[in-house]
């Protein structure tokens, strides 16, 4: 489903010199699977997110999702591919001036769909995600947890085989947390929607993830399996990492 | 012959002369109207192209910004008088007189394009760049991402800075109306100043005062309506 071979990804330092955000990692996520990305601040992870849909164009190395090379498409093609890869972000980054369902709307506009389709589109993802009663507020008007709902029934709405969640529930209070997982959990199981998941916590890896990597200063130090919540943990890190949870 | 003027006096002056005021009125909206416009449809797209063309944005293009920031900084760095008087002749090719309010237009527009470029490019930068790059990632194009992300997430600052515009080229206009632009600025100086009628200069500067707080007044609303931020 994603293969990400050799990626290699360095930034320049306002400084001067170099940083390597990711260092030459290859990763396998399968199709229909919560795939987890865990580490620290700086190891990488949202760099690696954000290469799978080129927002970062990897120095070397072959981005692969649903069997397309990415970094081979044209300008347009991308656009394209993109509308099939949905994103979710920590800010949630909804357009303020435009009502809920204005906002989950945009990415069927500007992939051409009709009015019609739009709006049927429109309530079957707001029910998806529970807020049918909010449609026509502004995100201003919305609790966290209700705005982060948005940004996945936006990044639901285009039918994507995949969804990209960048720290999606680090701006948010535990309970809301839990609550945006089990959405997350929900379309994975009823849709077959393949999801990648960046966090910093243990505990969101154990609740819907299958399989996670964890990383360490650009790579990947250890592929950890999920079952029945409980990650079996071989490095120092991990470890670390399970304890904090 | 005694020198104070009654109100009375003053008053059935200043209605002698109500012809000539509506006909200054129309003059200064005729100077406005053209600036302005020229300004959104010049200066608009001028100021996006600086906002797109900075480091980490869309269109990232150190060239380009630099010409276009050097050029709009230029342009704003002349004395609007001195503008006008440079510009003459090329008020002259296009619109084949330097009198009436069509050919004050021209400076009018001249100066008002960078002015409103630097407004729109400080209005843009207000968007958070999250809002953009998810634009970006659920695969919007340029010119979506310019019309339905930025212009639609702008618009409250955008009518802000139309705003300031249209109040600072108001009192641009009658420096222009001087220079034979016609205008309410001009009316003022001809009878309050040459002619010695007073009144008719305090009548004139009520106006603008009206004007200006009305501009304001609807300007404000209409952004508080647009802004759902």
């Amino acid at each position: 489903m994603i293969h990400l071979k050799n990626v290699h990804k360095r930034f320049r330092r306002p400084e001067g010199g170099w940083f390597d955000a990711v260092r030459d990692t290859t990763l396998h996520i399968k199709a229909g699977e919560i795939f987890g990305l865990i580490g620290f601040s700086g190891a990488g992870k949202s760099t690696l997110l954000r290469l799978i849909n080129l927002l970062e164009r990897p120095d070397h190395g072959s981005v692969n999702v649903d069997g397309r090379d990415l970094t081979g498409l044209s300008a347009a093609e991308l656009r394209r591919a993109r509308q099939n890869i949905g994103m979710v972000f920590q800010q949630f980054n909804l357009m303020a001036n435009r009502t809920v369902a204005a906002n989950i709307a945009f990415p069927l506009e500007i992939a051409g769909w009709s009015r019609a389709d739009i709006d049927q589109r429109v309530a079957e993802c707001l029910d998806i995600v529970g807020l049918a009663d909010r449609a026509g507020h502004y995100p201003a008007q919305l609790s966290g947890g209700q705005k982060q709902r948005v940004g996945i029934a936006r990044a639901l709405a285009p039918r994507p085989h995949v969804i990209l969640a960048d720290e999606p529930t680090s701006a948010l209070d535990p309970k809301t947390t839990q609550s945006i997982l089990d959405c997350l959990q929900d379309i994975n199981a009823r849709f077959g929607v393949t999801v990648v998941i960046v966090t910093h916590e243990m505990h969101v890896i154990r609740s819907i993830c299958h399989r996670a990597a964890l990383l360490d200063a650009g790579e990947v130090v250890e592929l950890l399996d999920v079952t029945d919540k409980q990650v079996a943990a071989r490095s120092a890190l991990a470890k670390s990492l399970l304890e904090a949870a | 012959m005694d020198e104070q003027l009654t109100l009375a006096q003053a008053l059935t002056n200043l209605s002698d002369l109500a012809p000539e005021i509506w006909q200054a009125s129309v003059e200064t909206g005729l100077m406005l109207a053209i600036g302005l416009s020229v300004a959104i449809v010049v200066g608009g797209p001028l100021g996006i192209l600086l906002y797109l063309t900075q480091p980490g944005q869309l269109f990232a293009n150190r060239a380009v910004n630099g010409v276009v920031g050097w050029f709009v900084n230029l342009v704003r760095s002349f004395p609007f008088i001195i503008l006008m008087v440079s510009l003459v002749p090329l008020t002259r090719l296009l619109v084949g007189s330097t009198i009436g309010p069509v050919a004050a237009a021209v400076p009018l527009s001249f100066a008002a394009i960078p002015y409103f470029a630097r407004l729109v490019e400080q209005t843009l930068r207000e968007i958070p760049r999250g809002v953009i790059e998810a634009a970006e990632a659920m695969g919007a194009s340029p010119a979506q991402i310019i019309w339905k992300v930025l212009l639609g997430e702008a618009r409250a600052g955008l009518i802000s800075s139309l705003t300031i515009l249209t109040i600072s080229f108001l009192s641009y206009s009658a420096v222009a109306g001087v220079v034979g632009g016609g205008g309410i600025g001009d009316l003022a100086i001809r009878y309050g100043y040459y002619r010695f009628q007073t009144e008719v200069m305090v009548a004139m500067v009520l106006l603008l005062v009206v004007i200006v707080q009305i501009i304001q007044f609807a300007g404000n609303r209409l952004a508080a309506r647009l802004d759902k931020r």
